[in-house]
Order: C-alpha cells, then structure tokens, then sequence
C-alpha cells in the first residue's frame, strides 16, 4: 500500500510537468492548427530563464576573503549580499521561484516572437512542413543554448528549506518511509494551480470563450469577424508562458541541459496524442496519467517481469492508444481520426 | 426486362439526430442511365457513399451483380466494378493528365496490388495508347504532360470522368457532373456522357441541373428527404405531382 | 512545368554520368579540399542513406523520424556478423539489410496504419523505443554506452575455420581487400549507383508512380481500385532497407556501432538533407548530402584563427565585426548552421536545390520566348490540404 502510494506520488510530480507542456501544445494545435515541434524548445528556454536568473543574482565581486589571515585570499562574493547581507543571500536562495517573475515576461516575448516570426506563415501550409520548419526552429535554439550556457547540465537547486523531505506517510497514518522531497510537492501544487489558471482564464472570460469556440471550429469564428490572428498570437504567447513555468519549476529536479527540449518533445506529442488532439482535458488526464504509469514501471517488481519497461511503456502505450483509438481517451469523435 | 445490376434495399443512415436515409429503396438496371434527383439534403451523396463503401449505413442491403457490397473496402468496390465522379474533383494534382489517366488504366489490369518496382513505366505502349486515347476523346490530350493541378474546374471534372471511364466500370456513379460548369462546358460533358450511353456502361447520376437530366437520363427517381419518392421514365416524372411538391418545398408535411 | 513518360536511353544515359561523377569523385573533390577517403565515404554512405529515404518521403508523402532506427540495426547487425562469423563485408551486409528489412516491416505495419502527423509520431515512438532498449535491455546486444566494438577474442567462426586468428584486431576486408581509405570509397561508391540505379528504376516503374498517385491523393487511390497499404509497406520497408546497407556500411568502414546513431534527431538530418536537395527528385537528396557533408567538413573544422584568415581581404575592423558574426555558426556552432538552413529551406524553397534550379530554368526560358508567347509562370505543386472526410 505504501509503496502504491508512493509511486503514485512519483509520478504525481512527473505528470505534472509532462500536463502542463502538454496543455501548451495543445493549445497551439487546438487553436492554430499547427504542429509545434519547438514546443519541447520552450520548456528547455524556461528552465534557462531560471538559470539565466541565477547567473543575473550570483554576479559576483571579487572580495578579501577574511576568515582566511595568513594569506590574502579572495573569494567571488555576489552584489547582491555585498548590498543587502543576509536579505541577499535569501533572494539567491530563492532564485528558482523567483525566476518564475522572469520567464513570465521573457517567455511572452519568446512566444510572441516565434509566432510572429515563423510560425504565422505556416497556418495554411501542410502538417508536414510545419513539422519540418519548427524542428530546425528548435534545432536553432538548442545550439543557441547549447552556445550560450555549455552542454553540460547546470544546477539550479531548490530554496534550502524546501530540500528536505516531507514525511507524508505519517501525515497520512502511513508506514514512515513514506517521504516526499518538498520540492516536489510544491511542483505538483504549482501545476495544479496553472492548469487551473488556464482553464479559468478559458472558461471565464470572453477570450477564453472565443478561444475554445476557435478550438471547435476555426473557420466558422473567423467569419464571425473576430480578429482570429491577433488571438492566436495571444494564444500562442500563454502556451509558451505555461510551457515555460514547467520549465522553469522543473529545473531544481533536473538540472537544465540544452538538449532536455528534444528529451520533452517526443514525450509531450505522446501525451498529447494518448489524451486526445485538441482536447485541454485530455492533455492533462493524460499527462497525469503518464506520469504515474512511468513511476509504476519503474518499480522493481515490475521490471524483474518485463525488464525494460520503464524505458519504453509510455510509447507502447501511445502506439496502442493510436492503432485502437486515434482520437485519443478524451477527444471528439472525428477529430484527426483520419 | 433486363438484369437489375444495383440494388438498394431497406438501408437507413443516420448522423447524429438527422435521419440522412431512410427505408432507401433503389433498384438499378443493367445498361441504363439512370438519374436520381431531388432538392439539396435529401440524402443523393449519402447514398452514393454507402454504393462504393465511403460510409456504413446502419442497416439494409447493398447488392451489385449479385453481391453484397456492405462491408467491403473501397478498393475492393472498385475492383468489382464501380467507378465514382465525385462532386469536387478528385484527382492527383501533382500527376501529369497522362499520368492521371494511367493510374486508373492499371489499377484494372494489374488489380488492387501489384509490386512491379523494376518494370519501367515506358514500356507499358498499351496502357500509354489507351490513356491518350481517352484524353483524345475528352479534348485534352494536347496537355497531357501537364499537371493536372492546373486544369480549370470544368476540365478537372472531365479529367476525373476520363479515369473513371478508362476502367470501364460496370457501373459508373456520377455526383453533380455539370455542377459550376458553364453552360458550353455543360454541353460538351453531355455529349460525352450520351457518347458512353451508347457503350452500354449502367450509369447513376446525381444532377440538379434538369436541362442535362432529361437529355441523358433513361429512367429518373426523386429522392426526398432520404426515400425515393417517385421513380419512373423521364416523362412520368415530368407529370408528378410528389415531385413538384419536394421541390416546391410543399414535402415537409 | 511538363512531366515527361521518362525513356530508358534518357536513363541509361543518367546512369553513366552519375557512375562516371561519383567514381571520380576522388579527383575533382581533391580541388575542393575534400578528396580524402573518410569524406567521400561519407557522401556515399548518406547517399544511399538519402536516396532510400526519398523513396518513401519523395514518392509517398509520409514523413518517417524512425529511419534511424534502421540505420542503428544494420550498424550492430554487421558488427555482430564480423564478431560472430567473418571479417568478410558480403555477409554482414546481406544480414544488414535483410534485418534492417524485417525491422522495418514490423514498424511500417504497424505505424502505417495511420498517415500524416500521426504517422510521424509513431515513426517517432518507436524510434525512441529503439533508442531507449539500446541504452537498457538490450545491453547484451548493444554494449550500452559504450557502443558494440570487435576484440580479438571474438569467435569469427568461418574465419577461424579458413585459418588461425592474427595476433592483431582484423579489420573488415572484402575477400582479403581492406575496406579502409580509398578501397573502402570505391566500394561504398559502387553500392550507391547500385542503390541510385535501383532507386531509378522505382521511381519510373509503374510501382513508383502508383506511390506518387498517393502522395497525391490517396483518398482517389482508394476509390481507383487500389488497396494503398501494401504499396506504402513496401516503399516503407525499401527505404528500410537503404538504411540498413547504410548502417552496415558505417560499420564497415569503421567496425563499431552506438546507439547514438539511432537517436531520433539522427533522422532528421536525413529529413534535411532529403530536403535541401530537392524531396521528390531522383538527384536532389544526393546534392542534399554533398553539400551538408562537404559544408560540415569545412566548417566544423573551422575556427576563429581561420575566420580571420578568410576574411583577410577586408578592412581590420570589419573582419572583426565579421568574425563575431558568424563564429557562432562554425566550429561548434556546426549545428546551429544545419539548423537555420533547415528552417529557410522550409520556408523560402521547399522543393530544394532542384526546385530553384527548375526556376531559374523557367525564367531563361520564359525570357527567350516572351517575345511571341505568353508565359505561365512555373506553378507549385499545390499544397495538398490534410485529408478531408466529405460526406
């Protein structure tokens, strides 16, 4: 039971980065019909935003080292502490959360670029070439960052306090070894709280409405005269920001490298396509579930049954998910079911 | 009385809330032209696409020749003989007219599947003479290297018809043949389809436009609200009350 | 623009050419600073590489992130026939291709079921589950991470039967001719214009023009009588196939194989260089790979030192501000070069090299006769829209 409990709450963390990219994608695919394959590339810029933060806080003085007496030694000493003490070294501390004030700004400008850009001109051309085209886009910016940053990962630890474990299990009146890593939970609540944003913003507001109407029928709210191109750079702009905070959020579990976009990507289509084309709902359900079912086939149990299967279920499980039911578990009857 | 050759018996389709057809009765006779009218949604296309297996009708029967068709693939319809113009054009735009023609010419000489990689396209004279044999009959054989992606509606239209004819179906099914065509190229398409009639090849023809109907048809049925209201020779149609009625709109009773 | 019955002169004809270009490719490349026989093994392994993948994404349409998959099976493939039973190329690269054929067989069953987008995501599902077992439960085979290597223990059984093993590690030979430097070239040379002159003979046969037919509208196909999935299996399970011969002849040139060949972004330089040359057409894939290959060469050796050099010619401050312009795109930046291209190709012309050559063809020629004719500017292929259920 508790180790039930505990691969669930694995995967809990996991699906919730993979439901939130999703939740992007879809969004761009629902509203603008395009397939994104940069999308992957946006939740890689995100982490960067955290990381680019980071580096913006650390920049660093070179300052006598005074604990050290019989030599001068000098240690890099970040402004930020020079200026405010121990209030500096707190806001470093908190660079990750923090960061998520920066990527909102920088991500809107990402997206807004790429959809202005690129991807605009790519409305009416075929699934094919807008394939095509936003895999060299994310090809770009891959080696951009690769360029900028290194190709090795880079750290961006979690805020201190939130490093420990949380005894869930006794919370629960569960076996103690049931321990959660904080950082964790916080990110499962984080993506809670955006997918719920999201959907708010779709479901309450008059935008939002004619977003979803453009998600049933394009064509129709065109002609309504509604000024679709202005939305859908909107649009795409709040999929890349989404997008960009699971990036962002996620970066303390893994540390950010140039080629985690590509890592993301083939997985989010996954997701996407098991919940459904064009389906927000299904989007998340589906990252969820992903989610948990990877942390499940992890197990030892079940890899000493079927060795391997952690690497590979979640693309059986598209695989099966497309030959029986190609509209996915939550999409309309109809759609892309060609 | 001759062979019935399609025969439609009890098939009901439904979308949704909308009954498309219902207790459609149709029965087809060999080497006839036969025309199937009637106001807009009453289910002509629907049917059309359950004749050469694009839609599953819920239930009732299709027969050609004998068989049942219900269930067969598209290809498999085909091959037994059923050859559809549809209302928009489909055909390969990337294709050369020539091109377009061949495709259709082997798909009856070599069948659904044949894995001839090595075989050079070249070497086919008999396919090759035929296919600009039929291009000569529908005045496009002087762009026959062209793609057909560029033709104009009308010609498009005529191209399709050429593909279907090349097969020599047992049954040609034509959707809105004339529809959008001007009145010259309208004039040119009944030639051509007076000119097949005198082949003997069994036609059904969807058309709105009467002028074309009353000029190849052998035998016409109304089609009103997916059932076939009225059905017999041009000239009883002509004197029809039912029929005036579905198309004065007096049918929604 | 005309599409002419092709004649078989006209293609015997090409045939001599192209063997003539490419076994002398030693000679006019050495001007170029590309004669040496790592390169031009290079061209010719992607050359079939891309010559096969155009058979399936050039003549059907169908968009395939799964073909290095393939590659990485015939790579580990003949690897394992030099480890388990002789140095001898044939063997190893029969089994290649054959096991790359099977391997492709299963997939293509399998993902084309579906077209489009989501053929490519399944394509891209099981190239990422190749990749993935490589890396874990098929250890065994793949050696992991370390890539799959011969050692002198190996059991070689045919070889060992004909005589005692050297005290060296043997390198792959064909019937005792070594398959590094330039025999290694002229052999992967030969098995391209055996591939091209295959790759010819599909793409003027009835067979290959039905696969055109469906790229073009499959929806008609189907209602012309023809059952298009086995076409579409054995164009998939072709092109499989080049890749394998690919893969096998990786290994033979240099006798190790890793996983990272088979990841999926691996396919997407085939895609690229498919692409730039011209998808579709017989020759373009081949330029496509010519000038990646040679460009690649060129400027990933490159570094800021040599920037400055080639840009000696101009005022000091402007090579400077030259230098930090494009340093990004060589050396390293390699890649990000790749990338860019990728991007305007798709954008600006998405029928390639070949396709631009055709235009500036067409306006030569419409100048000539504009004089007593009014010329149709040349017409795209038109965009064919996904395909639509009509009721």
């Amino acid at each position: 039971m508790d180790a039930i409990l505990l691969q669930i709450l694995n995967g809990l963390d996991k699906g919730g980065a993979y439901a939130l990219i999703a939740l992007g994608l879809t969004l761009v695919f629902g509203t603008l019909g395009v397939v994104n394959f940069a999308h992957g590339a946006l939740f890689m810029l995100g982490a960067f935003c955290s990381v680019t933060f980071q580096k913006l806080l650390t920049i660093s003085k070179q300052v006598k080292d005074t604990s050290i007496t019989f030599f001068d030694a000098y240690k890099e000493m970040p402004y930020l502490e020079l200026w405010f003490g121990d209030f500096g070294k707190t806001i470093i501390d908190y660079s990750v959360p923090l960061s998520i004030l920066f990527a909102i700004p920088v991500m809107l400008l990402i997206g807004l670029a790429m959809e202005r850009g690129l991807i605009r001109h790519f409305y009416k051309r075929t699934h094919a070439e807008q394939i095509l085209v936003t895999f060299g886009l994310a090809i770009v910016l891959q080696e951009i960052v690769k360029l900028t940053f290194g190709a090795n990962p880079i750290p961006t630890p979690a805020p201190e306090i939130f490093s420990g474990t949380a005894a869930i299990g006794s919370l629960f009146g569960l076996g103690e070894s049931v321990v959660y890593p904080w950082w964790r939970l916080i990110y499962l609540g984080f993506s809670l709280s955006i997918i719920a944003a999201v959907f708010a913003f779709l479901n309450l507001t008059t935008f939002g409405m004619v977003v979803r109407a453009g998600m049933m029928d394009r064509e129709t709210v065109g002609l309504l005269g509604i000024n679709v191109e202005k939305r859908f750079t909107i649009v795409f702009g709040l999929a890349a920001i989404v997008t960009g905070l699971a990036g962002v959020m996620y970066s303390p579990i893994l540390p950010p490298d140039y080629h985690m976009g590509m890592d993301f990507l083939v997985l989010s289509f996954v997701v996407v396509v098991v919940g459904g084309m064009g389906s927000l709902g299904g989007a998340v359900a589906a990252g969820f579930l992903l989610g948990i079912l990877q942390s499940f086939a992890s197990m030892n149990e079940i890899k000493s049954i079927i060795p391997g299967i952690d690497q590979i279920i979640i693309y059986l499980v598209a695989v099966f998910i497309i030959l029986v039911r190609p509209r996915g578990l939550f999409g309309r009857e109809g759609v892309m079911e060609d | 009385m001759s062979n019935v050759i399609l025969e439609i018996d009890n098939v009901q389709k439904s979308f949704g809330g909308l009954r498309a057809l219902k207790d459609l009765n149709l029965q087809v006779e060999e080497g006839k032209v036969h025309a199937i009218i009637g106001p807009n949604g009453a289910g002509k296309s629907t049917m059309l696409n359950v004749c050469i297996g694009r839609l599953a009708p819920d239930s009732g029967v299709v027969t050609f020749n004998g068989e049942n068709v219900l269930g067969k693939k598209p290809h498999e319809i085909n091959q037994a003989g059923i050859s559809r113009v549809f209302q928009t054009p489909e055909i390969f735009p990337d294709l050369s007219l020539l091109q377009n023609v061949m495709i259709p010419a082997f798909a009856r000489r070599e069948g659904s599947f044949k894995f001839n990689m090595f075989g050079n396209v070249c070497n086919e004279k008999e396919v090759l003479e035929e296919a600009s044999h039929i291009l000569h009959d529908i005045g496009l054989n002087e762009q026959e290297h062209d793609h057909a992606g560029s033709l104009s509606r009308g010609d498009k239209r005529r191209l399709e018809l050429a593909m279907c004819l090349i097969q020599h179906p047992k049954l040609l099914l034509l959707d809105e043949p004339t529809a959008g065509m001007a009145r010259h190229d309208t004039n040119r398409t009944i030639e051509l389809l007076k000119k097949i009639k005198e082949r003997g090849m069994t036609k059904v023809i969807i058309e709105h436009d009467m002028h074309v109907v009353f000029s190849v048809a052998d035998h016409i049925s109304v089609l009103a609200q997916g059932t076939i209201i009225a059905s017999g020779t041009p000239d009883e149609i002509r004197g029809n009350l039912k029929v005036q009625e579905a198309y004065l709109g007096g049918a929604h009773l | 623009m005309n599409i002419n019955i092709p004649s078989i002169k006209k293609d015997l004809f090409v045939m001599l050419i192209f063997s003539v270009v490419i076994l002398s490719m030693p000679m006019w490349l050495k001007p170029l600073g590309a004669g040496y026989p790592d390169l031009l093994q290079k061209f010719a392994i992607f050359g079939i590489f891309a010559v096969g993948y155009n058979v399936l994404f050039g003549l059907t349409g169908y968009l395939s992130f799964g073909h290095a998959a393939f590659l990485g099976v015939g790579s580990y493939t003949a690897v394992w026939s030099f480890k388990l039973l002789t140095m001898n190329v044939l063997p190893a690269i029969l089994f290649s291709v054959i096991l790359a054929g099977i391997a492709a067989a299963i997939i293509g069953f399998i993902s084309l079921r579906r077209s489009g987008i989501y053929f490519s995501i399944l394509t891209l599902a099981f190239a990422q589950m190749f990749y993935n077992m490589a890396y874990s439960v098929l250890t065994p085979i793949t050696n992991g991470e370390t890539g799959l290597q011969l050692s002198r223990s190996d059991p070689r059984i045919i070889d060992n039967m004909m005589a005692q093993a050297g005290a060296s590690l043997p390198s792959p030979t064909l019937f005792g001719l070594e398959m590094s430097g330039y025999s290694g070239f002229y052999f992967c040379a030969v098995l391209l214009i055996i591939a091209f002159f295959i790759s010819q003979r599909i793409f003027h046969s009835p067979f290959g023009m039905k696969l055109q037919a469906i790229k073009s509208n499959q929806t008609r196909m189907k209602y012309t009588g023809y059952n298009t999935r086995p076409y579409l299996l054995s164009a998939f399970v072709i092109s499989g196939m080049y890749a394998g011969l690919a893969g096998a002849l990786m290994a033979v040139t240099d006798p190790l194989a890793g996983a990272e060949r088979m990841q999926w972004t691996a396919s997407g330089e085939v895609v690229l260089m498919t692409i730039l040359g011209g998808v579709g057409t017989l020759i373009g894939p081949l330029l496509g790979v010519g000038i990646i290959k040679y460009f690649e060469n060129i400027f990933s050796a490159m570094n800021e030192q040599a920037l400055l050099a080639a840009y000696s010619f101009m005022p000091d401050w402007l090579a400077k501000v030259m230098v930090t312009i494009t340093s990004p795109f060589v050396g390293e930046g390699w890649h990000l070069t790749l990338g860019a291209l990728f991007v305007v190709i798709v954008i600006f012309l998405p029928g390639g090299i070949m396709e631009g050559l055709g235009k500036i063809k067409n306006l030569f020629k419409s100048k000539k006769k504009d004089t007593f004719t009014e010329q149709i500017p040349p017409k795209l292929p038109e965009k064919a829209e996904p395909q639509k259920e009509v009721s």
